[in-house]
């Protein structure tokens, strides 16, 4: 089967996916460098000259940098916790024998394929606008008066709308996690004296723990570039209150068009998204050998 | 027409190397098993032979013609495979007729063929169905359909019967020993078991650590086992292997009494032991003796045999069936 | 084996599961209703849940009003585009590297995995003035060479993780039986390795589809897809509820029917193979 001929070959079939990803990853990333050791703005074409790492240092002392990395944190770890949690119990509950279970299944599954945008823009107007939002009829009838959700609480819209979004995933692993657990060993935990607790905890919980480990890094990675959401709820406000790194870096760009800084800033994004990176390779490199 | 002779053939991967040098001639119609146990490079050995890997150093001779370097399907071998590897995509009937495609045969030829060996194996009722309806045995029989349609100069079996429970282990094995009986084709097998090399084969080729140890038929490995491993290895229940001063006395440095060579008493004997366990087969009765002075034994006796868990007893060794083994344990 | 469970508690846990089951998918069923409403009733307090005047009007009219059928086939064109291009190119990288394994087989795979996790804004700019440079902003062509290869890195693993399933002893047994490459590869590899490729092209469809970054970015009105349509609706059109729904529905019908018939593979996707 190993001969060297087919080694070579391998290579060859290897060669076009290898090539294309390293461009992809190394062209842009190289100009983003480049760009941000430049003064670079697009209103101002020819002017280009290098400042060294003055885009840095505007970029990490600017406020707007502050509440925009304290919002993309809070916004991964919201959603997280959310979406961890209440998968966990949906997943519990789906693989109970209920009645119905594969459409059930179906419902909870559904927000996952929603577009980004539409989920949004549902979520605005529908729900949570302040007139004609159902929850704002929800607590007229209650006699509460109806809470501007976007413009009183931004961040945490976003993070119930992202939430919804991103719970079908973690459930949906969380159940394949859970319907891969050996009957006989909830069993044998039986036979030996354990409670439902007990055995949640002890036998349950402990052969989640890789699935609860890769929802966690799978998202962060996503969560890190949540865009279009904020793109069309709040564009970032008030202020800054909904701003994340990667809004703010589009900000910079594409409505500032300050090319320099806000290559800055995706370096800096980059790098924070590495660190995340580092643990889920590990972790997925781990189970490769397995 | 299905003679294979191996001339000083070794296959290394990367540092390791599986199998030093093997030289072996296979006569035509022979059934031959290749015993060891797991990390011999018995199933190496195999697939060299098949051709699924390249080998490092030597020459593969297959009926007179050298195929060192032809590639598996130029062979004219054919293989059943442990998994039994059917496509599972394909009828019964696809899996046994591919090899006939795949040689460009007509398809009023093929479809003649594939009945045969469907009638053979018993699998007329089955052909329309896929692998996985299928059951082990049955699927075991589709994997030899599948090499006997081609008449293969030789048959290659890896283990084919380790998937299988007990009880239809024994009844394959039959099958498998009728086929070569009525095919009179060369058949190389795999196995573990002693058993199944001990049953069926017409020459058993012993192999440890990448070697030969003994090639012969399965009563002259029986009979004339040439060193410790080959002594250890052949034989249900296990030699006894003794060393110390019994063994010193008999000029050797190991002794082997098979358990089936003592005769056991009540009354009297040369050796004097307590019995610890005794495994009652009906038939036969196993025991586990522990000996004075000579250390744990197993004796074989008749099935009528009294005894139990504590007694003492009598044991005498045929002193006409000993092996004497030497420091390097060759037998002397 | 199954538990004996009382039929009361599972009549309990039924409630429970599909209440909140229901409450999750509530805000797609609500567009759903919602789309077939006229404007004055979609804003209407108290709102009507299923007594209403039913109409498609809405429908017709986002047609009418902004060619929603370019943006439709703007997303089948880039969706369907990209995933073909992406497997064409994938799919010798995977066989490769599933059947005849390197020891860098998995130093490459996991460098592919870790091209997925740069941010996207880490090569917005470039890629921006790229395609500003090259006429390539607000194209298909453009949308289709960016998905393709943002992409590209789970196409490539998750055919990996389904060739590797084939047992190898089945490609041995082919050639035992006299198949050459090419037969091999028709008669035993490709019906073995079809459902494979069919559950990544799915999955890849929907990611595509609902790619909401770069298509943002990079599209404005003549190539956007779906996405990039409907955020056109965040002011001030979207105070039209029924028409935002009616566009909505449309936009995710397709990709929730194909959605649910791919759960399985989503986790297998996902997770590059972490979880099965």
């Amino acid at each position: 089967m190993a001969t060297t001929h087919t080694h070579s070959a391998a290579r060859l079939m290897m060669a076009p996916s290898v090539i294309l990803l390293f461009a992809w990853m190394a062209v842009p990333l190289g100009m983003t460098i480049y760009f941000s050791f430049l003064r670079y703005n697009l209103l101002m074409p020819g002017m280009e000259e290098y400042t060294g790492f003055l885009n840095y240092q505007y970029f990490l002392t600017d406020p707007a940098f502050f509440a925009a990395l304290t919002n993309t944190l809070l916004l991964v770890g919201g959603v997280l916790s959310i979406t961890i949690i209440g998968g966990i119990a949906f997943a519990l509950l789906l693989d109970q024998p209920i009645f119905g279970q594969g459409i059930v299944r179906i419902l909870v599954i559904a927000p996952f394929f929603v577009m980004p945008t539409v989920s949004a823009l549902v979520w605005k107007n529908m729900f949570m606008n302040p007139v004609n939002g159902l929850f704002a009829w929800i607590s007229r009838s209650f006699g509460f008066a109806p809470l501007d959700f976007l413009a009183s609480i931004p961040l945490l819209s976003i993070i119930i709308i992202v939430a919804w979004q991103w719970l079908p995933f973690a459930t949906l692993i969380m159940l394949t996690a859970l319907q891969s657990l050996d009957e006989e060993q909830k069993d044998a935990a039986e036979m030996d004296g354990a409670g439902a607790v007990s055995r949640f905890l002890y036998i349950v919980l402990p052969h989640m723990a890789r699935a609860i480990t890769v929802v966690i890094l799978i998202e962060t990675i996503f969560l890190l570039s949540v865009f279009a959401e904020i793109l069309v709820t709040t564009n970032g406000g008030p202020g800054t209150a909904s701003t994340n790194l990667t809004y703010l870096v589009y900000a910079q760009a594409l409505l500032q068009f300050d090319i320099g800084g806000a290559s800055a800033g995706g370096i800096v994004a980059v790098i924070l998204a590495n660190i995340v990176a580092i643990f889920l390779v590990r972790l997925i490199g781990k189970n490769l050998e397995a | 027409m299905g003679s294979i002779t191996l001339r000083n053939v070794s296959k290394v991967f990367g540092e390791a190397k599986v199998i030093p040098s093997i030289d072996l001639d296979i006569e035509d119609g022979e059934f031959v098993v290749f015993v060891g146990p797991s990390g011999c490079g018995k199933s190496t050995l195999l697939r060299l032979i098949a051709g699924l890997e390249d080998v490092s150093g030597g020459e593969i001779v297959i009926d007179g013609k050298p195929a060192t370097d032809a590639p598996p399907a130029r062979r004219g071998l054919a293989m059943v495979f442990q998994s039994y590897a059917l496509y599972p995509h394909m009828s019964v009937r696809s899996n046994i007729a591919f090899p006939l495609k795949m040689a460009g045969m007509d398809k009023a030829e093929i479809d003649r063929k594939v009945a045969d060996a469907a009638k053979v194996l018993n699998l007329t009722d089955y052909l329309e169905r896929k692998p996985r309806q299928l059951s082990g045995g049955q699927r075991q029989r589709v994997a030899i359909g599948r090499a006997i349609v081609r008449q293969p100069k030789a048959f290659l079996f890896d283990e084919p019967l380790s998937n299988l429970d007990a009880a239809l282990r024994v009844n394959m094995r039959l099958e498998i020993s009728e086929l070569h009986q009525q095919l009179q084709t060369t058949m190389i097998y795999v196995t573990h078991d002693q058993v199944e090399a001990m049953t069926m084969a017409d020459k058993i080729v012993v192999l440890n650590k990448g070697r030969i140890e003994q090639v012969g038929s399965p009563l002259d490995l029986y009979r004339k086992p040439a060193n410790l491993f080959v002594a250890g290895f052949i034989g249900s229940p296990k030699m006894n292997l003794i060393e110390g001063a019994y063994a010193e006395a008999k000029g050797a440095k190991t002794v082997g009494i098979r358990p089936e060579h003592m005769v056991l008493s009540h009354d009297s004997g040369s050796w004097t032991g307590t019995v610890t366990i005794a495994e009652h087969l009906g038939s036969d009765t196993f025991m586990h003796i522990e000996v004075d002075g000579i250390g744990t034994v197993t004796a074989r006796a008749n099935g009528d045999f009294a005894c139990r868990h504590g007694d003492r007893v009598y044991i005498t060794p045929d002193e006409n069936r000993l092996y004497r083994f030497d420091e390097k344990g060759l037998a002397l | 084996m199954a538990r004996k469970v009382s039929t009361r508690r599972k009549l309990i846990m039924s409630a429970i599961a599909w209440t909140l089951g229901i409450l999750i998918f509530f805000p797609i069923l609500w567009t759903f209703i919602t789309s077939f409403k006229t404007e004055a009733e979609a804003v209407a307090s108290p709102p009507s849940f299923l007594f209403f005047h039913w109409t498609t009007e809405n429908y017709a009219q986002v047609q009418e009003r902004s060619d929603y059928f370019l943006h439709f086939m703007n997303s089948v064109v880039v969706s369907l585009g990209s995933t073909f291009l992406g497997l064409l190119i994938a799919i010798p990288a995977a066989w490769a590297m599933a059947f005849s394994p390197t020891k860098r087989t998995k130093d490459v795979l996991m460098w592919m995995l870790s091209t997925k996790m740069m941010p996207p804004v880490g090569a917005l700019i470039p890629i921006y003035l790229i395609f500003r440079d090259g006429g390539l902003l607000d194209t298909r062509t453009g949308l289709v060479i960016v998905l393709t290869l943002i992409n590209l890195p789970i196409i490539v693993w998750m055919l990996y993780t389904y060739f590797k399933e084939i047992p190898g002893e089945i490609l041995e047994a082919a050639r035992m039986d006299g198949a050459s490459l090419p037969k091999e590869i028709v008669y035993v590899l490709t019906p073995m390795a079809v459902p494979g490729i069919a559950s990544t092209l799915l999955l890849n469809i929907i990611l595509s589809w609902n790619e909401a970054f770069w298509t943002l970015n990079l599209s404005a009105s003549k190539a956007a897809p779906l996405t990039a349509f409907i955020a056109s609706y965040s002011s001030p059109e979207g105070l039209f509820y029924a028409k935002l729904s009616a566009a909505s529905t449309m936009a995710i019908a397709p990709i929730l029917i194909m959605g649910w018939f791919s759960q399985k593979q989503l986790v297998r996707g996902l997770t590059f193979g972490a979880v099965k």
